[in-house]
């Protein structure tokens, strides 16, 4: 992956416009914050291959960005983002990366499903 | 509280071990399996997922969500090269293991017992194992050996995950350990192989706060006996 480009991740916002796309959509802290010495419970979220259509796409923000997908009836939402990639399948990438290269959060819209194991 | 008694590959026909993530079988066994193929004691490591959920990328990030999947599988094939194990997966997806049908994840992982015929069978602690996926994977897992004639079922062996005095206040002192000494350069080289995950593990391994959790991961392998038929607090908390 590499630093989001704001131009380049719009254009591609743009791109599926319209489209039934598939969606992964993903937070997490880690399975083993209980671990740490806050002893703080995990939190972690994650959609996979949930069918959306978005009429408006948009990246925003100074780094690290946002990005909201209005729907017909709703919002996709996500905070945190700073690179993004897109995929040998065309899948488009964003996610969240630390300063450990652990990711944080994932925003991840395709046309053709994201592989399941 | 009786001693441990010492893991002798020697002892064993073959060694099956059963966790769901690659990488858990090089932290948790790695030493154990290493010294299982020095003295010619076939080892197989049955993963039930791929690791495609893990949140570590690499230091730099060098992989992503997508791509994980093939990254885990090619590092544990080196890893698991390394420590002369065989590897096959069962292909669940990683971090929602617990919420499989457990009478047909047991009865996966029996065909697999059946097939290997192993002497132990190593898999994690239910409910002591931190993670869900190494939990359920634990309990999955002692339900296959259950299901087993009295007289054919493998020793099952439970590693105990996360901080060693709470496991210890809660199960006891382990039953059997695995002096790795002479293969943890091997384990060594295993995790390395597992760069995704430990590539910032070992950026901190010099340093002061790290040498307590190095001993532990380089001493020696420490399990416990689980006997198939106890029903643990987990099970009665899934049952």
């Amino acid at each position: 992956m590499r630093p989001i480009d704001l131009q380049a991740v719009q254009g591609e916002l743009d791109r599926r416009l319209g489209l039934l796309v598939y969606l992964h959509l993903e937070t997490t802290t880690g399975s083993y914050t209980a671990l740490g010495p806050e002893k703080k419970p995990p939190v972690i979220v994650f959609v996979r291959n949930a069918r959306i259509t978005y009429q408006r796409g948009v990246v925003t923000g100074s780094g690290p960005y946002r990005v909201g997908l209005k729907l017909e009836g709703g919002w996709v939402y996500a905070e945190g983002l700073t690179d993004f990639e897109v995929s040998e399948r065309d899948e488009l990438l964003l996610a969240g990366l630390d300063p450990e290269g652990q990711l944080t959060v994932a925003l991840q819209v395709s046309e053709t499903p994201f592989r399941e194991a | 509280m009786a001693e441990p008694v010492p893991f002798v590959p020697s002892d064993e026909r073959a060694l099956l071990v059963v966790l769901p993530h690659p990488d858990d079988e090089t932290f948790s066994t790695g030493g154990t399996l290493a010294a299982c193929h020095d003295a010619g004691v076939p080892t197989v490591y049955l993963c039930t997922t791929y690791g495609d959920m893990g949140r570590r990328m690499g230091r730099p990030a060098f992989a992503h969500r997508e791509s994980l999947r093939d990254v885990r599988q090619r590092e544990l094939a080196e890893a698991c090269a390394v420590l002369g194990t065989e590897v096959r997966f069962l292909g669940l997806r990683d971090k929602c293991v617990e919420f499989e049908d457990p009478a047909d994840i047991a009865g996966r992982i029996r065909a697999v017992i059946d097939e290997v015929r192993p002497s132990t069978v190593v898999t994690f602690y239910p409910g002591h194992a931190v993670h869900p996926d190494h939990d359920a994977t634990g309990w999955f897992t002692q339900l296959a050996v259950r299901g087993l004639p009295a007289g054919e079922r493998p020793r099952l062996l439970a590693v105990a995950v996360g901080d060693l005095k709470t496991n210890i206040a809660a199960l006891g002192e382990a039953d059997v350990v695995s002096d790795i000494a002479a293969t943890s350069d091997r384990k060594v080289e295993a995790l390395k192989a597992h760069r995704s995950q430990t590539e910032a593990m070992f950026l901190r391994w010099d340093a002061d706060q790290e040498q307590a959790f190095q001993e532990r991961l380089l001493k020696g392998e420490r399990f416990y006996l689980l006997d198939p038929d106890l029903v643990t607090a987990y099970e009665r908390s899934r049952t």
